[in-house]
């Protein structure tokens, strides 16, 4: 009742007889699929670190693991837009690494694509992370050993013998990362800014509507939630519940 | 590719110090009860476990600084830890694979050994739609594929019922005869370790309290575990000629001629029980308790206390006849043509 009822004032309010030529606005479109491309990119991203890391913080044994693995989960409690500040920090032109990457290669993130990408990486690591090492915890690690006697480095034991194991868990952390990245506005609004076309993901599209034009927020909002209810539903019969 | 080791292991509450050789082509089981450090020491020489103290010499070859996979020893699990998302094939393949022969050929070994242990026609099957026998026999063909330098298996056939037992210890025999290297059998089963092995280590808290041949440890059992082991009444005394002396007092008379330290063993089957004090020709006999009464194959197994603590085995109607109960009061006697006496 309590999840679904704002869902339901939704479709209640939609104005449902200017609908179509609402969707086919540009500004939709182009919203949209800015939306899903910095969210699969972000979902990559936090694959390529995620993975790794979840696996260090669940098989190996370091001083200060428990740390890393509190330090994990702070974007999760962080407001978005403190993490989006604490990116421009560290990110922005004078930032501690920005600055470093401007000058040597020209490279500026903030209010950028790109950004929107980090910004959404950022926010949506940890479910990757705490999903993946839920997983890894949850496998056996003599696998690993098994393949260790039979001539596997680490990487190969890893690759062809647990990445497939906990191949289900992977991809349940990827389809929360991805979803929280979708989903993602203070990060990306206070990193990446809020351009149409470069920056401009739906929420922020939603939010900026909402001051102007209050049926073309609910419409947004409605694209937003029937693309990422439809994915998200078709991603969990495949892999999730498998 | 003989092994030369000495393993030092220290963790908390236990610590495993053993010496272990093994010739090529040799079987070396290593028998002991739970906890006695069994498969610490197969992990220690597989690279699982790290050395606190010692080395292991294969062949001239310092293994101990290798990593596990770098020491070219095939290891069968107790649980087999086949690779669940592989079929029999691959799960053999993989070994091969991970020393970067090629896929096709890979698969051709995988093939030749899946044949070789009878399984030639289940290489397409994952782990799970394999019997226990035949997950055995494909660990085992998994281990075999790396050409390994040395052969550790750990309890390889605990897991298998009692039927399946008997068929893949007698195949698992063959494979074992036809391995060129040394191997090192883990078990707690003896019979299993009389069948497969061509010697016997048997370890206890950590530590190897004797080694040997089947027929030498049956005989002459040194530690309680053994002789139970071996089902045999076993005890330690100071033998004057054929008289041995226990540390409580209590002198048995034996068929040997010793002098000092001995080990005195008998088996429970030499043990009778009577009502009353009998006289006649037993040298040794001595009033005694009944505890327990258990089924051990055809005959009643007594567990006895008194100045001798003593396991005798009667049959059902001998047990009957004196009404044997656990608190009933007996005599027993065993004669000394039956008692053997050997050097600790």
């Amino acid at each position: 009742m309590f999840l679904t009822l704002p869902l339901a004032g939704l479709l209640i309010r939609a104005p449902w007889s200017t609908l179509p030529e609402r969707l086919t606005e540009p500004g939709i479109l182009a919203a949209l699929r800015l939306s899903l491309l910095t969210a699969s990119l972000a979902t990559v991203v936090c694959l390529i670190l995620g993975v790794p890391l979840a696996w260090v913080l669940a098989r190996l044994h370091f001083p200060g693991r428990r740390l890393v693995r509190a330090l994990v989960t702070v974007p999760l409690v962080l407001p978005p837009v403190v993490g989006g500040v604490a990116l421009l920090l560290v990110f922005g032109r004078r930032g501690l690494i920005g600055g470093w990457l401007d000058q040597t290669f020209g490279v500026s993130l903030p209010f950028t694509t790109a950004g929107v990408v980090v910004a959404e990486a950022f926010v949506a690591m940890p479910f990757l992370v705490i999903a993946v090492e839920g997983a890894l915890r949850g496998s056996d690690a003599r696998y690993e050993e098994a393949a260790a006697t039979l001539g596997a480095s680490r990487w190969t034991a890893f690759r062809r013998v647990t990445l497939p194991l906990i191949a289900p868990g992977v991809a349940a952390g990827a389809v929360l990362c991805w979803a929280r990245a979708l989903g993602e506005f203070g990060a990306t609004i206070t990193f990446a800014g809020n351009f149409p076309g470069r920056t401009q993901t739906m929420p922020l599209a939603v939010y900026l509507a909402l001051e102007q034009d209050l049926d073309a927020a609910i419409v947004l909002s409605l694209v937003l939630l029937a693309v990422s209810v439809g994915i998200l539903a078709a991603l969990r019969d495949k892999w999730v519940a498998a | 590719m003989s092994l030369r080791a000495r393993l030092s292991v220290r963790r908390e509450g236990f610590g495993l110090d053993i010496a272990l050789t093994a010739e090529p082509g040799e079987v070396v089981a290593l028998l002991g009860p739970n906890g006695a450090g069994k498969t610490t020491t197969l992990r220690a020489l597989a690279g699982l476990l790290r050395l606190d103290d010692g080395h292991i010499t294969l062949d001239g070859v310092r293994l101990d600084p290798l990593a596990p996979e770098q020491r070219r020893i095939g290891v069968v699990f107790q649980d087999y830890l086949l690779f669940p998302h592989l079929s029999a094939l691959d799960n053999v393949a993989f070994g091969p694979r991970c020393r970067h022969v090629p896929k096709a050929e890979a698969r051709r070994t995988a093939q030749e050994w899946l044949t070789r242990v009878g399984l030639a026609d289940h290489v397409r099957k994952k782990p799970r739609q394999l019997s226990g026998g035949q997950a055995q026999r494909v660990a085992l063909a998994r281990a075999l594929a790396t050409e390994p330098r040395m052969l550790l298996l750990d309890e390889p056939l605990a897991a298998l019922d009692a039927r399946t037992r008997l068929d893949t210890r007698a195949q698992l025999r063959g494979h074992l005869a036809a391995f060129p290297g040394a191997t090192i059998l883990v078990t707690h089963d003896p019979l299993d370790a009389l069948m497969l092995a061509d010697r016997l280590v048997i370890i206890e808290d950590g530590r190897v309290v004797q080694t040997g041949d089947a027929a030498t440890i049956t005989a002459q059992p040194r530690t309680d575990y053994v002789a139970r082991l071996v089902g045999l009444n076993l005890y330690r005394g100071r033998a004057e000629g054929a008289t041995v002396t226990l540390p409580d007092g209590f002198a048995l008379v034996t068929a040997g001629d010793e002098q000092g330290e001995v080990f005195v063993a008998f088996p429970p089957s030499a043990v009778a029980l009577f009502a009353t004090r009998p006289d006649g020709s037993p040298r040794n006999s001595w009033p005694a308790t009944v505890t327990t009464v258990s089924r051990h194959g055809d005959a009643l197994r007594i567990e006895l206390t008194g100045p001798l603590p003593v396991a005798a085995d009667v049959t059902p109607a001998a047990a009957v006849h004196l009404g044997l109960e656990p608190g009933r009061e007996v005599w027993a006697t065993v004669k000394a043509t039956e008692v053997r006496a050997y050097r600790a």
